[in-house]
């Protein structure tokens, strides 16, 4: 058989279409509408600097989500490992050019945008973990030795991400290879050994490993108040622009925190707040929940997929994309540290458009080949 | 191989195990959920104020100050216009030589130039910067022509406190300057930059009328301070526009007058009304200056000059009264019963008071005089003798019921309270007893006797009024027109016969043969004028000059007399009163009487009386 690779598949284009999970395009949709309006906002009313650019990636990143979903899950199982390599090679890259270039450098240029390849290294770790638990039994799981290649396949990006420095990302890899663990089976004794080891770990990172201004945001998130002008401005500022928002908020366009700067980084990572200051607890509850429905969506496929390889990697891109969603909002709030994740389909930003956008693809597309056999 | 069921249930455990996380992570948005509301709902309002904190700034907006006019509206202090041009640091690279650029079309100084640049380096960046102001027109259109060369340059036009009188009316009005630490109140506007408050004359003294209301402008900043816009205007109001009773060109007839002098100072006021015309003091200087900024020399000059330039002299200077207080002499004894039409002294040239000898004017004497010829002559003799025979006491009183001795409660703060001795005001003076040869001076208005110009004019009104207490008043605000003024005042004890004795000498003073003033009178039976020469003794004569036959004009201008005038208009029928010190002008007659004889034309001529702003006709 010739012709495109979504064609070479048991069903139809026409079938497979039918067969998109249109709900979650339309979740997808409407929350990324939402990100434009904010960041028409911020920009004071105006479709530049931000949403205007923003809109192209998402037309962009829905045909890449598209394509993605329509090609058969087979094709996608047999790219793992190239996939988890090239990435592994980008890092590296990144990281050379890092020392060529001017300080921390975590992106590569690619002209139309800017890539971040520990961005992609998350969707490869999980599409790795995926593959190697596909064939475990529940017995492979109670063992050790059966999870120290998992180990490598997560440490050693997390081991590079580092390197760059950049401490959010490691943290948000473990913590998906985490959360795949549990969803494989892993023995719940695992993880509370894992949370005293890093109980245990944590002072000595503190002392030899963190950054001084890592350490600076954690302590300035144990106490924003002591340095208002310094570190803890950032979460000042956001407390007190979420807080005046009140239940209806200040209204479009009216967000004063936001639209006079003193919110930092509100077209990124602080979206979140200035939607919330503009569209009061309302509209924060509103994308909160829109969020859950995008869980419980992904969940319902992955439960739906009649094969592993699907279920493992529709939940852990989910658990992926959620990690986002409370750390980004967590952080807005008080509630975590600033360590600087965007809000997935909402910052401005093309690699976590990009990123967010091909894990939903590839959820789609267990989805759509739920049926598809899996070879071992 | 693994089994079909086996792979069922790894199916089933991944399933939990995803119900769990979904669990989990639900539990998660209700904690973001709920930290959102805790934040938005149960802290909303202690946020919200801190956002307004953040964002909002109120300003002040100056109000424009009240207008002065004259009793005809003609502006005596206005508001004017001042072009300036102004740069913002931030909208260009390099100051310095956009300002060079500058310099190609209007004047710039070095030193302007040197304090733009020190005013931009302790400013934020966005605060306009004034590099010039007080522009020309012509200058303001060159620099907006090119202003597309310019970069960061703007003109705009602020408000200029400018006197059209100029040093006309410099005493009276005053001028406005910075507020100094001492001058801070309560009112927020003083701390505007740039804001003036009146330092001197009416414009001190209503300062807080003339000031107006602030306005005030909540602005919407950002971060760093730069105002995005305006939220919520309230308009400052303008002061008040004070109308005052002085006649603009008469006082500058009467100020270019006296500038013919080397200094002296003038009142024209209404008899009836108490309304003052005319309040000059020669020589004078230019507000406008104050405003503008004052060269250094002519401030110099201003400071040490003799004359006292600075000094409203027609209510803060002090003068014996000499011959013009023997008016109050005279009717302190036609009170008494001492003097009637009948009484004579004679005069031989001097008056001979135990071992003292107090000489007459006229050194061989005016032989035997009534009062009303004493007062046309101003013999000095005739006063001894009826001095000695009253006592200070009566004198004294006599002169306070006239307006002497006390300040008026005149509005100019600068008013000078004048001396009227008695012997209370001998003992706690120096703690010595009140000799009758004190007595004896004082009544030809020498000795301690002080008036200023005001008050000798007052003096004057009370006694051509037939004898109603009129006070000085200036500014028509919070009094009742001009013209309602008349006759309310309150009745003196005084009987009408003694006035129109008194009157009666007065008006022989100026228009019969042998009176001192008689060079000047007024032909005009219609404009004539009357009233009393006065030569203020600055120092006592000698024996020796008395011999010697010094003559006053040809000492040192320091030690000659002062020349002194009380006078009223039309005789007749009395409306305009004036008194004239010429300071060291030598004699009453000669220095004084002149001055008096032409502005009282001038007075009738204009008459201003019969006119006011606001009045009804």
């Amino acid at each position: 058989m010739s012709g495109p690779i979504f064609m070479q598949s048991d069903q139809s284009l026409m079938v497979k279409l039918r067969h998109l999970n249109w709900g979650l395009v339309l979740l997808i949709f409407i929350i990324a509408s939402i990100g434009f309006a904010a960041l028409y906002s911020a920009a004071g009313g105006s479709w530049d600097p931000w949403a205007s650019r923003q809109m192209q990636r998402f037309i962009i990143g829905m045909i890449g989500m598209f394509i993605i979903a329509l090609i058969d899950i087979k094709w996608w199982y047999k790219l793992v490992w190239p996939a988890y390599f090239i990435g592994i090679a980008l890092l590296i890259v990144v990281e050379l050019m890092g020392h060529v270039g001017m300080g921390a450098q975590r992106w590569i240029d690619l002209g139309f945008m800017k890539l971040q390849p520990s961005e992609m290294m998350k969707i490869a770790v999980v599409m790795a973990l995926a593959r190697y638990f596909h064939p475990a039994t529940v017995d492979d799981m109670r063992r050790l030795f059966f999870l120290i290649i998992p180990a490598i396949i997560v440490m050693v990006p997390v081991g590079l991400v580092l390197l760059q420095p950049d401490l959010g990302t490691s943290l948000m890899i473990i913590m998906a290879g985490a959360g795949m663990l549990f969803i494989a089976g892993a023995s719940i004794w695992l993880f509370v050994a894992g949370i005293a080891a890093v109980a245990a770990i944590i002072p000595i990172a503190w002392n030899f490993f963190l950054h001084d201004y890592q350490k600076k945001r954690v302590m300035t998130f144990l106490d924003p108040e002591s340095d208002p002008l310094g570190a803890g401005y950032h979460i000042t500022q956001s407390k007190i622009a979420l807080g005046s928002g009140g239940i209806d908020g200040r209204g479009f366009l009216e967000g004063t925190q936001s639209r006079l700067n003193f919110l930092p980084e509100k077209q990124t990572d602080f979206i979140f707040t200035l939607w919330a200051e503009e569209q009061g607890l309302f509209g924060g509850a509103i994308l909160l929940f829109l969020f859950a429905l995008v869980f419980y969506y992904c969940i319902w496929i992955a439960m739906k997929c009649r094969h592993n390889f699907g279920r493992y990697l529709a939940l852990g891109l989910m658990i992926n994309f959620s990690l986002y969603v409370f750390i980004n909002i967590g952080m807005v709030m008080g509630l975590l540290p600033v360590v600087g994740a965007p809000l997935p389909l909402i910052s401005y930003g093309g690699t976590s458009m990009l990123a967010a956008l091909i894990g939903f693809g590839l959820i789609m597309s267990c989805s759509i080949h739920s049926d598809s056999k899996v070879t071992r | 191989m693994k089994s079909i069921k086996s792979e069922q249930d790894h199916g089933k455990l991944i399933s939990r195990r995803a119900i769990i996380m979904g669990t989990m992570q639900t539990a998660a948005l209700g904690v973001l959920g709920g930290r959102l509301a805790w934040l938005q709902v149960a802290q909303g309002s202690k946020y919200r104020t801190l956002s307004d904190k953040n964002r909002i700034n109120v300003k002040m907006l100056a109000p424009s100050r009240g207008t002065i006019v004259d009793r005809y509206g003609v502006p005596l202090a206005v508001n004017g216009r001042n072009f300036r041009v102004l740069i913002v640091p931030e909208q260009v690279k390099d100051i310095e030589s956009v300002l060079r650029a500058l310099q190609s079309h209007i004047d710039l100084q070095e030193s302007d130039i040197r304090s733009v640049l020190k005013e931009a380096k302790r400013n934020a960046k966005f605060v306009p910067i004034e590099v010039k102001d007080d522009l020309s027109w012509d200058e303001v259109a060159k620099i907006e022509v090119n202003l597309p060369d310019l970069p960061g340059l703007s003109t705009d036009v602020g408000q200029r406190r400018t006197y059209p009188f100029a040093d006309a009316t410099a005493h009276v009005v005053g001028y406005v300057g910075a507020v100094n630490e001492r001058e801070i109140d309560q009112d927020p506007l003083l701390s505007l930059p740039g804001f003036r408050i009146g330092k001197t004359g009416i414009e001190k003294k209503f300062d807080k009328e003339l000031r107006g209301e602030k306005g005030t402008a909540q602005v919407e900043v950002n971060v760093v301070g730069r105002e995005v816009r305006e939220l919520d205007v309230r308009d400052s109001h303008s002061g008040e526009r004070l109308i005052l009773t002085l006649d603009g060109e008469l006082q500058r007839f009467t100020q270019t007058r006296l500038a013919q002098e080397r200094s002296a100072s003038a009142v024209i006021m209404d008899a009836h009304t108490g309304a003052v015309y005319t309040l000059a003091s020669s020589p004078a200087f230019d507000p406008n200056l104050f405003i503008s900024g004052m060269p250094f020399d002519i401030w110099e000059q201003l400071r040490t000059d003799a004359a006292h330039p600075l000094v409203n002299k027609a209510i803060a200077g002090q003068y014996p009264p000499a011959s013009t207080f023997k008016m109050v002499v005279a009717l302190a004894g036609l009170r008494a019963g001492l003097v009637n039409s009948n009484r004579t002294s004679f005069c031989g040239g001097h008056f001979q008071y135990g071992k003292d000898k107090f000489h007459c004017w006229k050194k061989h004497g005016h032989g035997r005089v009534d009062v009303m010829q004493a007062i046309q002559h101003s013999c000095d003799v005739f006063f001894y003798e009826l001095a000695v025979e009253l006592g200070i006491e009566k004198i004294a009183r006599e002169a306070r019921l006239f307006g002497l001795g006390d300040k008026l409660g005149f509005e100019l703060t600068e008013e000078s309270p004048g001396l009227v001795p008695d012997k209370e005001w001998k003992l706690g003076y120096n703690g010595q007893k009140w000799q009758v040869g004190e007595t004896i001076v004082t009544s030809i208005g020498q000795g301690s006797l002080l008036a200023t110009p005001l008050q000798m004019a007052v003096m004057t009104a009370r006694m051509v009024n037939g004898g109603y207490a009129v006070k000085p008043w200036i500014t028509s605000n919070g009094l009742a027109p001009n013209s309602k003024m008349v006759g309310k005042w309150p009745k003196m004890d005084v009987k009408q016969s003694h006035i129109e004795m008194v009157l009666k000498g007065m008006e022989d003073v100026v228009n019969d043969r042998g009176g001192t003033a008689y060079a000047s009178r007024i032909v005009d039976e219609e404009l004539a004028f009357a009233g009393k020469t006065g030569t203020g003794q600055v120092q006592r004569i000698t024996m020796a000059q008395r011999k010697a036959g010094v003559k006053n004009e040809d000492l040192d201008w320091k030690q000659r007399h002062h020349a002194l005038f009380v006078g009223y208009a039309p005789y007749k029928n009395p409306r305009y009163v004036c008194s004239v010190v010429v300071e060291h002008g030598v004699g009453g007659s000669k220095a004084a009487a002149p001055i008096a004889k032409e502005i009282l034309l001038e007075a009738q001529r204009r008459a201003p009386h019969k006119a006011m702003v606001g009045e009804e006709s």
